[in-house]
């Protein structure tokens, strides 16, 4: 929308073709809250300066240097830039959400969330007359001599062909793509939650990657967290996340433990149990806590499963019972005392014990005993098109399209092939949804 | 998933909101509502009557219908708030009423307006008395008001009661002034100066202002009334009173809002998205707004016709309107003003509480 719009600004005619119904469009910026702004002082949203630079080293910490430095910095600096930009058009920034601190300095956050964006978005391209088609999906594009010539797109269900003189392609990552993932994964796919929209399904990225544009990004990774067990197979958002991991302990359906629980801050490390959850047999994992720490946690979607005694709660879970006591009461006995802060990283740790809790451990002793199942949920993936500062495709050839371009999830493997900073994916497609747009006007002019 | 009755219908969604929280810019709903892990019945009430069914968060919700999860606060609030007036209504009889809101409401002015016209005489010059004798006026509206403060204040205490925390209700002068500002600017129908998303999607200020005339018409008529009451027993000056006397000005002025503002909401009504009402309490909504303009056109009328030979029916058919709207105001949507206005109140004062908290626990 961010293209639709920049390119309507600069007077040519854009029609945008969104392959999901009206309810579920814009992708996965339905699903956000924020974007990660730059800026070098603190305005009245933002506690504190926060400047190019630290940006950038926290960008090269996550993505262990799989970046694009020129590319990354464009991206950084457009930031004050689009944030003027969006509130010209009528979208409204808010105090950061309660529960996220840690963000407050770094993040805008949507009054609303990421959908209240995009009817603002939907409306600002009604008023200036952006036609949109629903339920049109891009089957196929024309591109010879590294050029875009046309495409075909389903309308009510029968295939139509399109001309333009410029595209945009902004279709997300292959992540809701359940054959894909099969393939990339094998079997394991198979319990895989999908956290955001079901049209995810790399249609267009197929499409430009068989067309001969330079792939990027890992095509083996996903970004994946640990998610409530009994979540929907996709869209199940924000809502199914369990913060509770650091405040008890996790273990398989072996009932064993397999990681360090209190290792980091829950923000530093959340992003890593999708994988470390995917990487036990089933899939599966279970976060055991005891009522000493309810309320320490942000309220779950489900409620927890409970029992009164170990045993009862392995029962609930369908774990085995003498497997998850032996398990509960090693842990209990390593635990060495100490002052709990479930804010900080306290001295509550265990001695000898594999794997150990290096923060948060406090002895599983106060009935009810509570269990959440976890599973990996799947944010997005890391395979795009290559592009250039101006969001051209870059083909195979080592040319670009002169009037191709990409913008968002397609293309952010480009800054980010590994990890994940809050509110970068947002703060990508808009940066360069606006490139591309601006780009795209001037090819079709 | 889904549940019939409204409050575990809503405690379910307040659920999905409380994991959620994107909505919590908006309005008090969802502050209030993360002060609180489950969600009772009381608790739902609570947040019924603070919610004014903007929509904002309805249109907002990346998990509305068709979403499995099918979050829809405003509707499902809506619903209860319909059974929060039940569950307060004191007597138990007076819950029938928002079962059936329309007939009742239909009954009591037709039944007034008979029973009122035999004893209107013909009888011009403004000679209001002569028509129907002052004690007599004093003495049904009297006890028609006396009767209806009981019974409203009696809602009002069962409300506050339920929906009360441990704890103790320790509020304050901030607190009342902040919950006055909220009623009295219809905060929460501006969305920070743009209005609500009411009757579309798009942000408007026509409700809040509709609204306005309507609450701030009936409060100048009743304010009119006051002075009156205070010229024939204070200084002892009779009505009629002048066109241009401080009862007459405000009586027009709030007259001239009781037919803009209910007429207004009406129009509004009619076009509203569908996604987000209750319709069974349309009959509840029409009949109030229908009985406040009612009162405005009749009271205008009798106004601009005091000095005719239709004075007589006309002041019968005003005094049956305003006692129709009177008596029905314990069993009507009037009482959507009362428990919301108290929902405010907590609202501020848990805002308060909670402030306290938080800067002890950081000093």
């Amino acid at each position: 929308m961010c293209a639709a719009l920049s390119a309507r600004e600069r007077g040519v005619k854009v029609t945008v073709l969104e392959c999901a119904p009206p309810e579920f469009r814009g992708g996965n910026s339905r699903h956000t809250r924020n974007m990660r702004c730059m800026h070098p002082a603190s305005t009245e949203l933002l506690t504190g300066a926060y400047p190019e630079e630290e940006y950038w080293c926290d960008l090269l910490r996550v993505t262990g240097g799989q970046t694009n430095e020129q590319l990354a910095r464009l991206v950084i600096r457009a930031g004050p830039a689009c944030a003027g930009w969006m509130q010209a058009h009528g979208v409204r920034f808010q105090p950061p959400l309660t529960s996220t601190l840690s963000l407050d300095r770094t993040n805008l956050f949507f009054l609303g969330g990421g959908k209240a964006l995009l009817n603002t978005y939907y409306e600002a391209a009604r008023e200036c007359g952006i036609e949109v088609l629903f339920n049109a999906e891009v089957t196929a594009l024309e591109i010879s001599q590294d050029r875009f010539e046309s495409g075909t797109v389903m309308v009510n269900g029968a295939p139509v062909d399109f001309y333009a003189k410029a595209l945009v392609v902004a279709a997300g990552g292959f992540e809701s793509n359940l054959e894909w993932l099969r393939k990339v994964w094998g079997a394991a796919a198979e319990n895989f939650l999908i956290r955001g929209t079901p049209y995810n399904k790399g249609k267009l990225l197929r499409i430009l990657l068989d067309a001969g544009a330079e792939p990027v990004g890992d095509p083996t990774q996903c970004h994946a967290v640990a998610i409530d067990g009994r979540a929907p197979k996709f869209d199940g958002g924000i809502v199914t996340r369990l913060d509770c991991v650091p405040l008890g302990i996790a273990v398989n359906r072996e009932a064993q433990r397999f990681y360090d629980e209190g290792e980091d801050l829950w923000p530093k490390r959340y992003a890593i149990w999708g994988r470390l959850v995917a990487e036990q047999p089933g899939q599966i994992a279970f976060s055991i806590i005891d009522s000493k720490v309810l309320g320490h946690f942000m309220p779950s979607l489900f409620p927890p499963l409970e029992g009164d005694s170990i045993s009862k709660l392995a029962g609930a879970l369908g774990l085995t019972a003498e497997a998850l006591e032996r398990t509960v009461g090693e842990f209990n006995q390593s635990v060495v005392p100490g002052n709990f802060d479930h804010q900080t990283l306290d001295n509550c740790r265990t001695e000898r014990l594999t794997p150990p809790k290096s923060h948060w451990a406090q002895r599983i002793d106060a009935p009810p005993f509570f269990g959440y199942p976890l599973r990996p949920g799947i944010t997005f993936t890391y395979l795009g098109v290559a592009v250039n500062e101006a969001a051209a495709v870059r083909m195979k050839s080592g040319r670009y399209c002169p009037n191709l371009f990409a913008a968002g999830e397609i293309m952010a493997g480009n800054i980010l092939g590994k990890g994940y900073l809050a509110g970068l994916g947002m703060m990508i497609g808009t940066a360069f949804g606006r490139i591309a747009g601006k780009e795209a006007a001037l090819a079709a002019h | 998933m889904r549940h019939t009755d409204p409050a575990m219908e809503a405690s379910r969604i307040l659920a999905v909101c409380n994991a959620c929280r994107y909505c919590e810019g908006y309005c008090a709903v969802f502050p209030a509502m993360e002060h609180r892990l489950h969600f009772k019945q009381a608790d739902v009430y609570y947040l019924a009557n603070l919610c004014h069914n903007c929509a904002e968060c309805y249109y907002a919700c990346q998990f509305a219908p068709p979403h499995e999860f099918a979050v829809n606060v405003p509707k499902v609030l809506a619903e209860a708030r319909l059974r929060s007036y039940q569950q307060y209504a004191w007597p138990r009889l007076l819950r029938k009423p928002f079962q059936k809101g329309m007939r009742s409401t239909i009954a009591a002015v037709v039944l007034l307006l008979l029973a009122a016209l035999p004893f209107a005489r013909r009888n011009g010059g403004g000679m209001f008395y002569a028509v129907v004798p002052h004690q007599a006026m004093v003495a049904i509206f009297g006890f028609a008001s006396l009767l209806v403060l009981v019974i409203v204040l009696a809602g009002l205490g069962r409300f506050w009661r339920e929906s009360g925390e441990a704890g103790g209700d320790s509020w304050n002068p901030a607190a009342l002034a902040r919950t006055v500002r909220s009623i009295a600017t219809l905060e929460y129908l501006g969305s920070g100066g743009r209005g609500c998303t009411y009757p579309n999607e798009r942000h408007s200020q026509a409700r809040r202002w509709f609204h306005q005339l309507a609450a701030y018409g009936f409060l100048l008529c009743f304010a009119s009334t006051s002075i009156a009451a205070f010229y024939h027993y204070g200084l002892g000056r009779l009505a009629p009173y002048r066109y241009f006397s401080l009862p007459v000005v405000l009586g027009t002025f709030g007259g001239i809002g009781l037919l803009i503002g209910p007429a207004g909401l009406y129009a509004l009504k009619r076009r509203r998205d569908s996604a987000i009402a209750d319709p069974k309490q349309d009959g509840l909504d029409l009949m109030f707004l229908f009985l406040l303009f009612w009162n405005g056109l009749t009271g205008l009328l009798l106004l601009g016709l005091r000095e005719s030979r239709l004075m007589g029916p006309l002041l019968m058919i005003h005094l049956a309107a305003v006692l129709a709207l009177f008596l029905t105001l314990p069993c009507g949507k009037f009482v959507h003003g009362v428990y919301r206005s108290a929902a405010l109140l907590r609202y501020a004062i848990e805002q308060c509480r909670s402030r306290q908290t938080h800067s002890s626990s950081k000093g």
